[in-house]
């Protein structure tokens, strides 16, 4: 099974090294087919030279797309390159690579299309903080209402997708706070989502891509986006 | 004729001039050019057929003709404003796929 691990690094220079260490690393002990595919979101620090002299697929962007521009590229490349699996995992070190194993196993065990590593299931690691917790909880209430799944962690980057959901997303993703839209997409496309409780720690470095003036913007051009998206493919048959 | 009539119309031909040289430098795509060279059409036609306004109102209905002009350009302003972020969607979403593929190809010349 080919699997690649998809990490959209904007100005990560201080991480990105380790990041994609600890990812080879735990697919060597484990022996899995691993291909670490860095989207470098034309970072303004060394993060292109960096990442071009480690052992990944360093794919560079001429202009700043932001994350699901960013994140997109990726799947584009996984696609087109007949991938089973993709997984996406954040370049800040937010997201244990020892982790990575728990998200294959459950998409092997339980045939899940779609698998997100949430934060909230069993509450241990790094909680995130109590402003970002009632968006979440908002999300999961969206989520439930307009297509009934029932996600914990709507907003978790660390996700896994295999080849059925890489033919949706390399047509079609969000640009911006790709995360809970897309848990829509994949549901009104009839995609089986799961979660599995995984250990977050703290970003090592970096910034949010979501500021404290803009999750109220955050939350609004998301709503919105869901909407529009369900819309969209409710009533295109 | 009077002499805010040879005014307006001599402004609405210089516009239109403007905008047809414009388009020859390639400077104006032709689809563009469209709503201006109609809106300047009118423009010269309402100068030249001065009562024009004043029955154009009396015909929808409308008190003032000056209130016409208002809400009709006003109108006209909103929906070209909308048309125009309609192409700006566009070449952002252009944009961003030449971006992801210029990543994967500069990915595949590398190896």
């Amino acid at each position: 099974m080919k699997i690649a691990v998809i990490v959209p690094a904007y100005n990560e220079e201080k991480s990105i090294a380790a990041v994609v260490e600890d990812i080879l690393h735990v697919a060597h002990s484990r022996n899995l087919l691993v291909t670490v595919v860095v989207v470098n979101d034309c970072s303004k620090d060394a993060t292109s030279e960096i990442i071009s002299k480690l052992n990944c697929v360093a794919l560079d962007l001429p202009i700043n797309l932001g994350i699901g521009g960013a994140v997109q590229t990726g799947f584009k490349f996984a696609f087109e390159n007949g991938f089973d699996l993709a997984i996406q995992v954040d370049g800040d070190g937010q997201h244990p690579a020892s982790e990575i194993p728990k998200l294959i196993s459950a998409a092997e065990a339980q045939d899940i299309d779609v698998v997100i590593g949430s934060r909230f299931i069993s509450k241990i690691g790094f909680q995130s903080s109590a402003v970002r917790r009632i968006g979440i909880n908002y999300f999961k209430w969206l989520n439930r209402f307009m297509v009934g799944v029932k996600i914990f962690d709507s907003t978790s980057g660390f996700r896994l997708i295999n080849n059925k959901a890489l033919a949706i997303v390399s047509e079609y993703y969000p640009d911006e706070y790709p995360e809970p839209e897309s848990i829509i997409l994949y549901s009104l496309k009839h995609l089986k989502i799961g979660e599995v409780p995984v250990n977050m720690k703290e970003r090592q470095g970096g910034v949010s891509s979501i500021g404290r003036l803009s999750s109220i913007y955050y939350m609004f051009k998301v709503s919105l986006a869901i909407i529009y998206t369900f819309i969209r493919i409710k009533f295109k048959k | 004729m009077a002499r805010i009539q040879i005014i307006a119309i001599a402004i609405s031909v210089l516009f239109l001039l403007y905008i047809v040289r414009l388009i020859v430098k390639g400077k104006l795509r032709e689809e563009y050019s469209i709503v201006w060279i109609v809106c300047t059409i009118v423009l010269v036609l309402f100068s030249l057929w001065r009562r024009g306004l004043d029955v154009v109102s009396t015909l929808l209905g409308v008190y003032s003709p000056p209130n016409l002009i208002f809400t009709a350009a006003i109108f006209a302003i909103f929906i070209y404003l909308l048309h125009l972020s309609v192409v700006v969607s566009k070449l952002q979403s252009q944009n961003k796929q030449l971006a992801q593929e210029i990543a994967l190809m500069k990915e595949k010349m590398v190896q």
